[in-house]
């Protein structure tokens, strides 16, 4: 009997898709991923809300309360929750703005900054609030297993990925823990 | 000459060597930060902690002694090493992904010795004071780790730049000069003190991303084969000295 193939979602929040872009470059072990796993929620698939899961992989800080939302749809959903890249473990790039208040981070891109035309701050209601600061995902919900890198290689990515699909603990070598 | 044992193996060491130093020479790698082999030895960063007759110690300042059983990689002392590491990450801003030290920094080096993928504890995005003011040296208080190693260097080559000032969390590094500015002060580029430093806090400008990605110090090699390439015969060559009178 074929094995079950193991269901896995991916998000990416306060981050830049560059995660998600090294995941593609496992290049044409995606065929091989293809065989033994299906895509659930995914900037790939575009399915909206997480369905029961195996593995999910988390790109990106959390900087607004839909990042709340998702992440914690993620952690409801997901059996093993991967922290992926260095903005979902510590902030990253986004976090730059944590030493400084959020109105006056507003101010400056949307009013004062140079180039502003039309200056207004955005106050949409279908905008998520952004939070006072970014925060790692690791501050909100549980997280099982991270894997660090700015992105992390490809070769990492697969490496953590076929350890959990095939049941066992992650085993990176030197070179693959990364931290940039 | 009388020997110790460290995880089982025999270290021979000279009276007046501290454990750190009697390792090292043998060529035993204990994690450091705030040790260097031609400075005092600072004590604070406790990542050389090991267990000395069963009881916690630092390895930088704790003398070496006949017959001591001295156990540096249990379970027990790898994990703390990387909850210390772990909290030396959250309690400042290091952000390795656009950090001019990265690939060649000891703080993120020992992270990867020690296995972290993560930093387990809440950040604390503390606000410190970036310091541009010197045409050749940059102070960048955000990455900075208390070490103290710039202190030491720069007292021992007689200008006294850098302090430690403040107590527990308020520790922060301050600059010897009227302004309190490092463009102030009597620091230049050539000094130890603007070089000594282990993380990106003190950085010497316009050297920045000179080495490329994968060619970098700590791209293929452990902080712990570079130490005991770099510092281990420092202490050798401290040893000798000593002897020489």
């Amino acid at each position: 009997m074929p094995k079950k193939k193991v269901r896995i979602a991916t998000t990416s929040l306060a981050g830049c898709f560059g995660c998600h872009m090294s995941f593609m470059d496992i290049d044409e072990r995606l065929l091989e991923l293809a065989g033994i796993a299906d895509l659930d929620r995914s900037p790939l698939t575009d399915i909206k809300s997480c369905n029961e899961c195996d593995i999910g992989l988390v790109e990106g800080g959390v900087c607004n309360a839909e990042n709340v939302h998702v992440l914690r749809e993620f952690r409801n959903s997901c059996r093993i929750l991967v922290a992926i890249g260095a903005c979902a473990i510590n902030g990253g790039v986004p976090a730059l703005r944590n030493r400084f208040d959020l109105g006056d981070c507003l101010e400056e891109a949307f009013i004062t900054g140079i180039g502003v035309t039309d200056p207004t701050v955005p106050g949409d209601p279908e905008l998520p609030l952004l939070l006072e600061k970014v925060h790692p995902v690791h501050e909100v919900v549980k997280i099982d297993y991270s894997i660090p890198g700015c992105p992390p290689s490809a070769d990492t990515i697969w490496t953590v990925l076929t350890d959990l699909i095939d049941g066992n603990e992650p085993d990176l070598a030197y070179e693959l823990i990364r931290y940039d | 000459m009388p020997i110790f044992t460290l995880d089982g193996q025999n270290i021979p060491f000279e009276p007046g060597q501290t454990i750190m130093e009697a390792a090292m020479a043998a060529g035993v790698y204990i994690p450091h930060l705030c040790w260097y082999p031609e400075y005092e030895p600072h004590g604070s960063c406790k990542l050389c902690s090991v267990k000395v007759n069963g009881r916690l110690c630092s390895a930088c300042t704790f003398p070496a002694a006949e017959g001591q059983e001295v156990v540096l990689n249990s379970e027990e002392l790898q994990q703390l090493r990387l909850r210390l590491t772990q909290m030396l990450f959250v309690e400042g801003n290091h952000f390795c992904p656009y950090c001019e030290k990265s690939g060649q920094c000891e703080l993120q080096a020992l992270g990867y010795y020690v296995g972290m993928t993560d930093n387990h504890f809440p950040h604390f995005f503390p606000k410190r004071e970036i310091d541009a003011s010197h045409p050749d040296v940059l102070l960048d208080r955000d990455r900075c780790i208390f070490c103290g190693l710039c202190v030491r260097a720069s007292r021992d080559e007689g200008k006294h730049v850098f302090e430690l000032a403040g107590r527990g969390i308020e520790t922060h590094l301050i600059v010897n000069s009227a302004t309190g500015k490092l463009g102030d002060s009597e620091l230049g580029a050539s000094d130890r003190a603007a070089h000594i430093c282990p993380v990106g806090a003190i950085v010497v400008k316009e050297t920045a991303f000179r080495v490329p990605i994968g060619r970098r110090k700590y791209d293929h090699r452990t902080i712990a084969e570079m130490s005991l390439e770099e510092e281990a015969p420092l202490v050798r060559r401290r040893h000798d000295a000593k002897e020489e009178g």
